[in-house]
């Protein structure tokens, strides 16, 4: 629990989000230069064509499409619900999955294709046990 | 390459144990299959044993010390909810291979109760309910909301899977549950995770199951043919390359593999399954396979729940003992359990649930992460 920790800021709740000084957070896709498939993180090999070393940092979009959801209204003890977990077709390539926020957790409300925007905000007040706080990413109806 | 036929196979009653221990429930099926088939275990040259729980705690071993230390080769295998079709598997092809002639299969599995998975892991802080969920109830909603957006399909028709498979169990007294559950019950029960409700998850339970497999030559030397039953087809296949994989663990494309290559190897296609148990681990789940396996075309599941087709006494009857649904998912044990299944309608002995003249039936299991496995097994006409 030290203040040192606590002063250094916000950390990113995943390594493939980034805080750069000065700019705006982003996610960090790695694209094969051999087939062109992006995954979430870095990764000496690709996993769809097995070349080696031709992965390289892209910067994804923060617009895509609703691909798929359900409402949460059961999960471990302490997590509170309902939320709606959702996987998210970035525009120009990649696939995230998080919380989509800003729509009424009701299926009437949520329609399959919806454009969304990515947004990036506090954990939800979650803390590490040094005390450290997080940024991280959302989903929202796009504006 | 000889056949290799499951001569002896039986599986407890599924339910809750917990003043038992997992080679104690292994070690009950164990001798319920050796019994079916009159065998001892100084018969059996090898012993194939799933259990994922104690993955690394010499189950396959533990079971022998109970019933009979022979020294005969132990392979323990983990492969999630696959584990007991792989151990099956590791049998089967230990008899393609002529290095055995009669072996023992068992999967065992002790389970709590409550939510399995959670999303994320590793440093930081928790990320279940931050970004998604990685329960399991909520990773197969999504697999099933995917079938909704290209399909239609409705949470009344996935509602109707858990309505036929609960009354199937009515008729099995082996599952955990007997109990009718009519379509409102199903969809005004707890909801877990839209468009799954609680009645629409399957069943924790405890429980286990074993085969004997064998060799013809064996078979017929030890006059075990009369209740044999073919293994035609034994595959297994993990998932390939998906572009939502990293996110979206793909139950779909490693059962088509499966089922393409399984019809191959078995010579013979879809139309010709008289039934089949299938991993229905979720009601969603069951409608991606019905069109995964070939049981109708792409698109077509949710008329195939609607029209009572996969009911017994329909086309294709699925999940007759009850499905992971009402039966029960004790992982471990689950894949060899529907092995069970199927062979005791071939065999003509599953009383008021028999699939009147079933000459051909499938089992599936998926096993996320992602295995899949599936057997094909045919009535011996002698």
């Amino acid at each position: 629990m030290s203040e040192e920790n606590t002063a250094q800021g916000p950390l990113p709740v995943v390594p493939f989000l980034k805080l750069p000084e000065g700019a705006d957070p982003y996610i960090e896709g790695q694209k094969c230069g051999a087939c062109g498939s992006i995954f979430l993180g870095e990764r000496p090999v690709c996993s769809k064509c097995g070349e080696r070393g031709q992965l390289a940092a892209t910067k994804l979009a923060n617009q895509g499409k609703l691909y798929v959801y359900s409402i949460v209204h059961r999960s471990f003890p302490g997590i509170e619900v309902p939320y709606i977990s959702a996987i998210v077709d970035l525009d120009g390539g990649g696939t995230l999955k998080g919380n989509l926020i800003g729509v009424d957790p009701d299926p009437e409300k949520i329609q399959f294709g919806m454009p969304v925007e990515v947004v990036y905000k506090d954990a939800l007040g979650r803390k590490d046990r040094d005390g450290n706080s997080y940024i991280s990413y959302f989903f929202q109806p796009a504006a | 390459m000889t056949d290799a036929y499951v001569v002896g196979i039986d599986m407890i009653k599924f339910g809750r144990f917990p003043d038992r221990t997992v080679p104690d429930l292994g070690a009950e099926a164990a001798l319920l299959a050796l019994d079916d088939c009159g065998l001892k275990i100084q018969d059996m040259e090898a012993l194939y044993c799933g259990n994922l729980g104690q993955a690394g705690g010499m189950v396959g071993q533990r079971i022998l010390q109970e019933i009979g230390q022979t020294g005969i080769p132990v392979v323990n295998t983990a492969n999630a909810c696959a584990t007991g079709a792989t151990a099956f598997r590791e049998g089967w092809m230990s008899i393609k291979a002529g290095v055995y002639d009669v072996v023992l299969a068992v999967g065992v599995e002790q389970m709590g109760k409550g939510l399995l998975g959670g999303a994320g892991g590793g440093t930081g802080i928790p990320k279940e309910g931050l970004l998604g969920s990685g329960t399991m109830p909520a990773v197969f909603a999504e697999a099933g909301q995917e079938h909704a957006s290209k399909y239609g399909t409705t949470f009344e028709q996935f509602a109707k899977v858990s309505v036929k498979n609960h009354h199937h169990s009515t008729l099995n007294p082996k599952a955990m549950y007997q109990i009718e559950t009519p379509l409102e019950t199903v969809m005004n029960a707890e909801m877990i995770a839209y468009p799954n409700t609680k009645l629409m998850c399957s069943v924790n339970v405890d429980g286990s199951a074993a085969a004997v497999i064998c060799s013809e030559k064996k078979a017929r030397e030890l006059g075990l043919m009369g209740r044999a039953v073919k293994v035609s087809a034994s595959v297994l296949t993990s998932d390939p390359w998906q572009e939502r994989d990293l996110v979206m663990p793909d139950v779909n494309s490693c059962t088509r593999l499966a089922s393409a290559k399984a019809f191959e190897m078995a010579g013979i296609g879809a139309s010709d399954v008289n039934l089949v148990e299938l991993h229905d681990c979720f009601a969603t789940a069951e409608i991606l396979h019905y069109e995964n396996l070939g049981l109708c075309a792409d698109g077509e599941a949710g008329k195939m729940i609607d029209s009572g087709d996969s009911a017994l006494g329909g086309r294709c009857p699925v999940n007759v003992s009850g499905g992971l649904l009402s039966k029960g998912h004790p992982l471990g044990a689950t894949g060899i359990a529907n092995i069970y299944e199927v062979s005791t309608h071939l065999r003509g002995e599953a009383g008021k649930r028999q699939v009147e003249g079933a000459k051909v039936g499938m089992t599936h299991v998926i096993g996320l992460g992602s295995a899949c496995a599936i057997h094909v097994l045919e009535k011996v006409t002698a």
